[in-house]
């Protein structure tokens, strides 16, 4: 069988040595703490305005982190073109020669693909909500608050499974463009819209996205279907079972 | 040594590769030759589990590849010329590929240098040229020091100056014992590097024998005459006692003859000739002559066909007798027994 660590180390110089992998995390990063600071600005220069109808308590947290779904736009796009690129490029071939222990493979690829998606995302949220902090002024919260962390890191751990769980979609498709196709209207149009009528948004309340943000949240809503850690087992659920369909379909096809 | 088996591939109804069998034998160049889409690149892929077999098997070494555990250390192939990311380094490219099987760093520059890329290492391989790309692909193949090598038409697309270079490579690589296997459609290109050969068509193998063997088969010479009382002529050959088969335009060859000997005959017998000239068939003729009759097989053209020369064509199986499409009739619908000959 072929050595784990080195099955790492290769992959690990692929994704570093393609300007793609710099672009969209940079990406991910600028715009998930650029628009947090953003609104995060405007919120408190706005407050009472902003605030005049709302009853439910302010949630700081969830303001720097505004920006987080054009955020995970970007990671999406990272961790389909991790995947998807050896399939655009013929370079599967070239791949699964060196290493024709597929599933083997495909834990290696998503073991450094999630490990450096976690560190960006880490990264990321952190920042995002220290900036947003400091913009919000009077109105900040602080790590020592309840829920706050466990906020902070639950949108980090979400940024990665939307990651990994779209590089398992791509592993599926096995192609890029397709998997873009498929993954971001979903994110962006479908999920949104079912997730707001009637009926069927039970159903949309399982989607991956929707349980993954719960992490997110620092106050309990009303009509929440559940918690934030079962928010998180279903997305992880989505993730995994991404990634097993992808190392399926890539054991069974031709490449 | 790399050994097939019944290897069967089908996409749908469409058979790619049907039931072959035979053996790449080591520390030479084997030459693996068929027209477009004969299931060339589809065997290879197969060698390399790259596509599953639907029938049979394929062994490296008496092993799957599979089950090989650093692969690029036994067999490196090139497949197509650009199984590489555009926007990463030949380095690069070449790095990846040689942590994976734990192959020192040292090594990628050894490579780059073997195959004359080390000014470009360090450029992105989107602004490759073909031959270049070939040259990226080779260097993979090398990377791992293999005792097989495969290529898949290497030559394709190259200048007069890379075809030669990709020769000498080949040549040299068997010359260092190494077991090299390529693939090519064009048989002018197999006779100057391989030393055995393994033909097929349609997926099935119609040769497979040592290349002189098939030079040597395949070499058929004829003396061409032409006149203007054919009748006559052919009197006198008969007369003579010679095999003789009709030529275009009203000319009549025979196979083997000797030149001078024909016309003095003719002259003696006072025939007149417009034509007294030597016939020498091509190995490129012969190549399409076989394929060419695996193709006229599978359109289900039966026996009798009166092909001037195709009776004891190169290769053919069942000579003795009434040709292969006779043999091929008489085994059902069976492909045609293929010309074998072990290398000795």
């Amino acid at each position: 069988m072929a050595s784990f660590p080195a099955i790492l180390r290769s992959e690990w110089t692929k994704i570093r040595s393609v300007r793609s992998t710099v672009w969209t995390l940079a990406l991910a990063f600028v715009v998930t703490v650029g628009i947090g600071a953003l609104l995060s600005l405007l919120t408190n220069n706005n407050f009472t305005e902003f605030r005049r109808h709302d009853q439910s308590p302010f949630d700081a947290t969830g303001t720097a982190f505004s920006g987080i779904m054009l955020g995970e736009l970007a990671i999406i796009v990272f961790g389909v073109l991790a995947i998807g690129n050896e399939y655009s490029s013929g370079m599967i071939r070239a791949t699964l020669a060196a290493v024709p222990q597929r599933g083997t493979l495909l834990a290696g690829k998503t073991v450094v693909l999630g490990a450096l998606a976690l560190a960006v995302s880490l990264v990321t949220a952190f920042v995002t909500f220290f900036v947003g902090q400091a913009l919000l002024g009077s109105h900040s919260t602080s790590l020592s608050e309840p829920n706050v962390l466990r906020a902070v890191l639950g949108a980090a751990l979400y940024l990665t499974m939307i990651c990994l769980f779209s590089a398992g979609v791509t592993a599926m498709l096995h192609n890029q463009t397709l998997a873009l196709g498929v993954l971001v209207p979903f994110f962006f149009l479908l999920s949104p819209i079912l997730s707001a009528v009637p009926k069927v948004k039970t159903l949309a309340h399982y989607f991956p996205d929707y349980a993954g943000s719960r992490m997110l949240l620092v106050y309990e809503q009303n009509g929440q279907p559940y918690g934030p850690w079962a928010g998180f087992t279903i997305c992880l659920a989505w993730t995994v079972a991404a990634l097993v369909g992808g190392a399926l379909v890539l054991k069974s096809r031709d490449a | 040594m790399i050994e097939l088996h019944d290897l069967t591939k089908r996409y749908g109804k469409t058979l790619a590769v049907d039931r072959l069998s035979f053996t790449v034998p080591p520390g030479v160049v084997t030459g693996f030759l068929g027209p477009n889409g004969a299931g060339k690149s589809t065997t290879m892929r197969m060698i390399l589990d790259l596509d599953r077999p639907t029938g049979g098997r394929v062994t490296i070494d008496g092993r799957r590849y599979g089950q090989l555990s650093e692969p690029l250390k036994k067999i490196g192939a090139l497949l197509e010329a650009k199984a590489v990311h555009p926007g990463r380094t030949a380095r690069d490219h070449l790095l990846w590929l040689a942590q994976s099987n734990r192959i020192p760093e040292r090594r990628v520059d050894e490579v780059l240098g073997l195959v004359g890329l080390t000014p470009v290492a360090r450029k992105r391989a989107r602004g490759f040229s073909l031959g270049m790309g070939q040259r990226l692909g080779i260097a993979s193949a090398l990377l791992g020091d293999p005792e097989i090598v495969m290529f898949d038409e290497p030559v394709n697309g190259l200048d007069p100056e890379g075809i030669l270079w990709i020769r000498n490579l080949m040549k040299r690589l068997a010359g260092e014992g190494r077991t090299v296997f390529v693939s090519s459609h064009l048989m002018s290109e197999m006779a100057v590097t391989a030393d055995h050969l393994v033909v097929i068509g349609k997926g099935r193998l119609l040769a497979d024998l040592p290349m002189s063997e098939f030079i040597r088969r395949n070499s058929r010479s004829a003396v061409r005459l032409r006149s203007p009382q054919p009748e006559r002529l052919l009197d006198v050959l008969a007369g003579a006692g010679l095999r003789h088969e009709p030529g275009p335009d009203g000319s009549c060859e025979v196979v083997d003859g000797d030149l001078a000997a024909l016309g003095e005959l003719a002259a003696s017998h006072g025939v007149v000739l417009h034509e007294l000239s030597p016939q020498q068939a091509s190995l490129e003729e012969a190549f399409m002559q076989m394929t060419a009759d695996s193709v006229e097989y599978h359109a289900g053209d039966g026996p009798g066909r009166g092909a001037p020369g195709t009776s004891g064509a190169p290769g053919a199986p069942g000579a003795p007798g009434g040709g292969w499409g006779a043999g091929w009739k008489a085994d059902g619908n069976r492909p045609p027994a293929a010309v074998r000959q072990e290398e000795n």
